[in-house]
C-alpha cells in the first residue's frame, strides 16, 4: 500500500511553523551579508539550511567562494548515505531518481516512513513540498525582518537552528540503540571537531550508523527493518 | 563581495544537487541489499544528534561554549516535556536571549 502526496502534506504540516521560523532566523542572520533577494534565491535553489547557515558564517568571516561552498558542502555531506535510504522508494531511470532524490531533507527523514519502516516516495514529496514554501517564505519574512533588527543574536535566534533538530530527534530515540548511536555521534563530532577540518565531523559520525550491522539479541520491540533482516 | 556571493550559491546549489542525486542514481531499479536496512534505521538518530553537537558546540569556529547552549538544554527539556515543535524553538530562543542578557 503506497501512501498519497496529500498524506506527506500532512505529516509535513506540524513542522510546518517550525520550518517557517528557521527560515526566518535564516533570513534575519544573512540579510546584512548577502541583501534581500540572494538569501531567498538561495533557499529556493540550494534548499539545505545547514549548508547555507554555514556557507553565510564563512562568508561572515571573510572567507571566499570556495571556502564558503566547501563548507556548505561539507555540511551535505550527510544528504549522501540519506539518498541512499530513499534510492529505494523512486521511480523510473537513474537521471528522473536523481531528480527525485532532490526532495530528500532532514524532517523527511523522520516523517517520511510507511507503517513498515520503508521511505515512501509521495510521504517525501508532500513533506517536501511543505516545507519548500515554509523555508523559503520563512526566509523572505526574515529578509525582511532583519533589516530592521540590530542583533539577532540579542533575540537567541542563533538557538533555533538546534533546537529545530533537537524536536526532530525526540521522536527518533524510543529504541535504546537509537540512542546509544545518538550518544557515539556526539562523541565522534565533540572529538573530531578538535582536528578535522569544519564541517568533517558531522559526516565522520555517519559511520556511527554501522553498529546496525550488529546482530541485536532478543529483538521483540523493533520495528519495520530490522525484522526482515532475521526473517 | 557579490562575485563571492554568487559563485558560493552556484557552487553551493550545484554540490549538494550532486550529493543528494548520487544515491538515487546509483542505485537505480536495484533493492538495497538487507544488511543495509538497519543501518539506515539508526540514521536519522545518527545524523540528527551529529548536527545538534555541531552546532551546539561551536561548529566551524571550534569547539567552544556560548549562551546557545542554554536554549540547547532548554530544548531538550521542552522535547522532554512533549512540548510542540515550535514552542521547542521559541523555549530555546528565549532561553537564549535572557542567558545572553544576564551574562553579558
Amino acid at each position: 500500500m503506497s501512501a498519497t502526496v496529500r498524506a506527506g502534506v500532512r505529516r509535513g504540516m506540524p513542522v510546518f511553523p517550525a520550518t517557517v521560523a528557521l527560515g526566518v532566523s535564516f533570513g534575519v542572520l544573512a540579510v546584512p551579508l548577502m541583501g534581500v533577494v540572494a538569501p531567498v534565491l538561495m533557499s529556493a535553489i540550494v534548499y539545505a539550511g545547514g549548508s547555507q547557515f554555514a556557507a553565510v558564517g564563512v562568508l561572515a568571516g571573510g572567507g571566499g567562494a570556495f571556502a564558503a561552498s566547501g563548507a556548505g558542502l561539507l555540511m551535505n555531506g550527510r544528504f549522501l548515505p540519506m539518498g541512499f535510504a530513499f534510492a529505494p522508494a523512486f521511480r523510473g531511470g537513474r537521471a528522473w531518481r536523481a531528480v527525485q532524490g532532490q526532495a530528500v531533507i532532514d524532517a523527511a527523514m523522520v516523517l517520511g516512513r510507511d507503517e513498515d519502516g520503508t521511505y515512501d516516495r509521495k510521504l517525501l514529496f508532500g513533506i517536501s513540498a511543505t516545507q519548500f514554501v515554509g523555508w523559503v517564505g520563512g526566509t523572505a519574512l526574515g529578509v525582511f525582518a532583519g533589516e530592521n533588527l540590530p542583533d539577532p543574536d540579542a533575540f537567541g535566534l542563533d538557538a533555533i537552528f538546534p533546537a529545530f533538530y533537537i524536536a526532530l530527534l525526540g521522536s527518533e530515540l524510543h529504541r535504546v540503540r537509537a540512542r546509544v548511536a545518538a550518544v557515539l555521534a556526539v562523541g565522534v563530532v565533540l572529538a573530531g571537531s578538535a582536528f578535522m577540518p569544519p564541517g568533517v565531523p558531522v559526516v565522520a559520525a555517519a559511520a556511527v550508523a554501522l553498529i546496525g550491522l550488529i546482530p541485536e539479541r532478543g529483538g521483540g520491540e523493533d520495528s519495520g527493518p530490522e525484522k526482515e533482516e532475521t526473517a | 563581495m557579490t562575485t563571492t556571493l554568487w559563485l558560493t550559491i552556484g557552487l553551493l546549489t550545484l554540490g549538494t544537487f550532486v550529493i543528494k542525486a548520487a544515491g538515487p542514481a546509483a542505485l537505480g531499479r536495484r533493492e538495497l541489499p538487507a544488511w543495509a536496512l538497519p543501518v539506515i534505521a539508526l540514521l536519522p538518530a545518527v545524523l540528527l544528534s551529529a548536527l545538534i553537537a555541531y552546532d551546539a558546540f561551536g561548529g566551524s569556529e571550534g569547539l567552544h561554549v556560548d549562551a546557545k547552549l542554554a536554549g540547547i538544554g532548554a530544548a531538550v527539556t521542552a522535547v522532554a516535556l512533549k512540548a510542540p515543535m515550535t514552542v521547542v524553538m521559541i523555549v530555546a530562543a528565549v532561553a537564549t536571549a535572557l542567558t545572553r542578557l544576564v551574562v553579558a
